[in-house]
């Protein structure tokens, strides 16, 4: 076979240069058969480096192209692109990895010098033995999926299905809203979060564009980028939303009480009930654990009092298919469980609050109707905000969530407000207040009088040392800024517990092949330059999901979600990967094999000629079945048996030699 | 001057080789015997392969997938693991160590993880010193004539007919 390589050694500024030896891999390339020219250059990625390949492949006619430069999940698209435009086949390009894999991780030089030489041999050998593949097309579905309904959720929604393109939009609680709908303020504007929230709920429910199946979880996920099928099940509600008219009657009339999740158990809500006044859609839904019709048959209080007759207790659960071409997963946080850290006595005494305890309390239509006040009915004389609860703690979650010290914050001036007589303590490790208009919050806050105490809380109890600690809580901290250990007795405590990733978080990834990180935060394709991709294609990510994250963050992550849909979708059509597997017929002895070895299902037996076919539609490249063909009568294309035997010789060129 | 062993590397690109991309963009120093040749899954990894990399000289082989559940296709990873006890008692048999191969999982945010594990494996081969196979042809330490050609077939067998390829085995 007589090749025509060219080879390009990325600098990369100093990232590669300054630790390999750039002109010696150059002379090491030149010397490789094949190769017929080998240069370097300063960013290969840039638009003078692109160049540099095209005119190559013009000018000496080029059959195939090596970049020695970063990972190829960084710029193999860059170049494939590159060549392409110089027609030559995208597949007929091959990149070795010197920065992530070696200059970014070595110190010797020598040594890092050696490791780009076999890691570049590897890519010369595997690229004298590529072939030209041609990508198939596939239509993209202009239908989008979002999972989670939260303000990310409803902000993509809203700007994907204005563009007149059809979303489904699923929630797994009863109403959209998520976590803001919690919210009384919002920092540092103070603009009332429902107020803001509630219209764009709203918006959602009457959208000729939107879907809503709230209530429901996906259970299955298959497919890729431009289409997808996914899997729905809608829990039943036991109400038929159809009929269902909102007027709440039922609610009323019913009965049975428990305590309401929406209040966190500081108020109790009906065994039929909507989680809160404002929600979407308004459809009521009985909890089976709370109605005594599910105990003993008896009651339907709700039933007879119903007009529409939308109640129907036989009511199950109902599975929808849905079809399409993007996904947005956009499904939230967590609040850390205050519950693991006893020394702060979360859960053993009543006055210690955990921070979306204390949101609804403060809020207008919450259990106290927005005053704020202890179990006694008293008014707090002073209250304590512990930062950093479960966050920047190695025996928690090590990062910081962002959002706390805000909130926090805004606790504080809310307390001013309400309980004007109150001296409020706010203990920190760092006050970080990075966004549009947050330190001037925080010097507002200054001149409220807040104080402020540098230093994490190592217990509060209720064990008083003398009068003064009496019926109170005792903070105990170290001052860092006085040097000094102190007992601050008060009356309330507020946590401002740190965001964590849902516990299910990597188990719902999974669904549609996106991973999460060792703290369970979805990880994006690049945290830089694609924070809302992530490595598969057509799925996206937006808000908490991806790392904790402010309103202002979230809206904009979900914004920038449904633009990268709405460029899918106005493409109307994509390339899908080409490397998939293939059967030589006639080697093929028929054993079936790799019939069971496909995970997608791709390969199916042709009972006449007595050998199996790949359905290439279906087939993702993963190789599976081409390890297990016993007759080597599969190939991989892209990842022939060939090819990788070549680049396994090169990567060991130098034990060869 | 002390024994660098050489190690082949073949990474599945959805978990392991995105944590050694990781490992890189958190500047991780780790030893650099690791040469990494990335595959789509681990499932795609023939057994033949690692007996090549054995028989092109390779002091170790370091194989990486997803965790098990976490395949990007699925379950490709389990048919690894399957294949893997085999291709062991038949590294075996041939004289070579089987503690020169390994399989790990490590996910893509395991960056770390990926690191240390380039690092021990590397001394472990470092302490069983340079593979002991010749270059012309495979020739394990107290492996007879006879035990050693199928190796030579298996890797005949799966390589198209090539000059280098020939003249190794």
């Amino acid at each position: 076979m007589s090749n025509k390589i060219g080879v390009y050694v990325c600098h990369c500024g100093t990232n590669i240069a300054g630790t390999v030896n750039i002109p010696e891999l150059v002379e090491f390339a030149k010397a490789q058969g094949d190769v017929v020219v080998a240069r370097e250059y300063k960013f290969m990625c840039s638009d003078p480096g692109q160049a540099l390949i095209q005119e190559d492949i013009q000018k000496l006619g080029l059959d195939r192209v090596v970049v020695s430069a970063c990972s190829p999940l960084m710029h193999e698209p860059t170049f494939r692109g590159a060549c392409e435009k110089a027609d030559l086949n995208r597949y007929l390009f091959q990149m070795a990895n010197i920065r992530e894999h070696c200059s970014w991780v070595h110190v010797d030089k020598g040594a890092a010098t050696e490791k780009a030489k076999a890691q570049l041999a590897g890519a010369i050998g595997k690229a004298r033995y590529l072939a030209p593949l041609i990508p198939k097309k596939v239509k993209v579905n202009p239908a989008t999926l979002i999972v989670g309904g939260g303000i990310a959720g409803i902000q993509a929604a809203i700007d994907i299905a204005d563009s007149g393109r059809k979303v489904y939009l699923v929630e797994r609680e009863a109403t959209i809203g998520g976590k803001m709908a919690e919210f009384d303020k919002t920092f540092p504007t103070l603009d009332c979060a429902a107020c803001i929230l509630t219209p764009k709920m709203v918006q959602v429910g009457q959208h000729p564009n939107i879907e809503l199946l709230t209530y429901a979880d996906v259970e299955e996920g298959k497919g890729f980028v431009g289409n997808f099928e996914v899997k729905v099940r809608k829990k039943t509600r036991y109400i038929d939303e159809e009929k269902c008219t909102g007027c709440g009657i039922c609610q009323e009339k019913c009965p049975y009480k428990t305590a309401s999740e929406f209040e966190h158990g500081m108020m109790k809500r009906k065994a039929i009930f909507m989680p809160f006044p404002q929600a979407v859609p308004k459809v009521p839904r009985i909890d089976p654990n709370t109605c005594v019709y599910f105990k003993t048959g008896k009651c339907k209080a709700c039933v007879k009092v119903c007009e529409p007759q939308a109640i129907d207790f036989e009511r199950k659960d109902e599975i929808v298919d849905i079809k399409v071409g993007a996904i947005i997963m956009a499904t939230g946080y967590k609040l850390f469980d205050a519950g693991k850290i006893a020394p702060y006595g979360y859960g053993k005494y009543p006055e210690v609050y955990n921070s979306l305890e204390f949101e609804r309390m403060v809020s207008a239509s919450g259990p106290t109707g927005g005053d704020i006040k202890m179990k006694s009915g008293e008014k707090p004389k002073s209250v304590a905000i512990v930062h950093c609860v479960g966050s920047r703690d190695r025996r928690h979650n090590e990062h910081c969530s962002r959002v706390c010290c805000m909130y926090a914050l805004k606790f504080a001036h809310l307390i001013k407000e309400r309980c004007h007589e109150a001296t409020v303590y706010n203990f920190y490790i760092d006050m970080r207040c990075f966004g549009k208009g947050y330190e001037q919050f925080y010097q507002r806050l200054l001149d409220e009088e807040v104080r402020f105490v540098r230093g994490r809380v190592a217990s509060v109890s209720d064990f008083a040392l003398d009068e003064s600690e009496k019926g109170k809580l005792v903070l105990r901290v170290e001052d860092t800024m006085v040097g000094e250990t102190r007992r601050i007795p008060v009356d309330m405590v507020v946590l401002a517990n740190g965001l964590e990733a849902n516990a299910d978080a990597a188990k719902v990834g999974r669904l549609f092949n996106i991973s999460a990180g060792k703290d369970g935060f979805y990880i994006e394709k690049h945290p830089k330059l694609a924070p809302v991709s992530t490595a598969t294609e057509g799925v996206y990510i937006a808000g908490a999901c991806q790392s904790p994250k402010d309103i202002p963050d979230t809206v904009a992550q979900a914004s920038a979600a449904a633009a990268q849909v709405l460029s899918l979708m106005s493409r109307g059509e994509i390339e899908v990967e080409a490397a998939t597997a293939n059967i030589h017929e006639e080697l093929c002895s028929g054993c079936r094999v790799c019939n069971t070895m496909c995970p997608y299902s791709a390969i199916s037996f042709d009972d006449d000629k007595h050998v199996s076919r790949v359905n290439d539609a279906l087939c993702k490249g993963c190789g599976t079945c081409v390890a297990a063909c016993p007759s080597s009568a599969i190939f991989a294309q892209h990842f022939t048996d060939q090819q990788i035997f070549s680049e396994i010789e090169g990567v060991l060129h130098d034990v060869r030699a | 001057m002390t024994f660098e062993p050489k190690i082949v590397g073949f990474l599945c690109n959805w978990c392991t080789y995105t944590g050694a991309d990781l490992a890189g963009t958190a500047r991780i120093k780790y030893a650099p015997n690791v040469r990494i040749i990335r595959i789509m899954c681990s499932g795609r990894v023939d057994p033949a392969f690692i007996v090549k990399a054995f028989a092109e000289g390779a002091d170790g082989v370091l194989m990486g997938g997803c965790h098990p559940g976490d395949c990007h296709y699925i379950n490709g990873n389990f048919k690894t693991f399957r294949r893997m006890p085999l291709l062991k008692r038949y590294l075996q048999q041939y004289g070579i160590d089987e503690k020169r191969f390994r399989l790990e999982w490590v996910s893509a945010s395991e960056g770390d993880r990926f690191a240390a594990i380039v690092n021990e494996f590397t001394e472990t081969v470092r302490a069983l010193g340079p593979m002991q196979i010749g270059h012309e042809g495979v020739v394990a330490p107290q492996a007879t004539e006879g035990t050693a050609k199928p190796v030579q077939d298996h890797v005949k067998h799966h390589a198209e007919p090539r000059k280098s390829v020939q003249a190794t085995v």
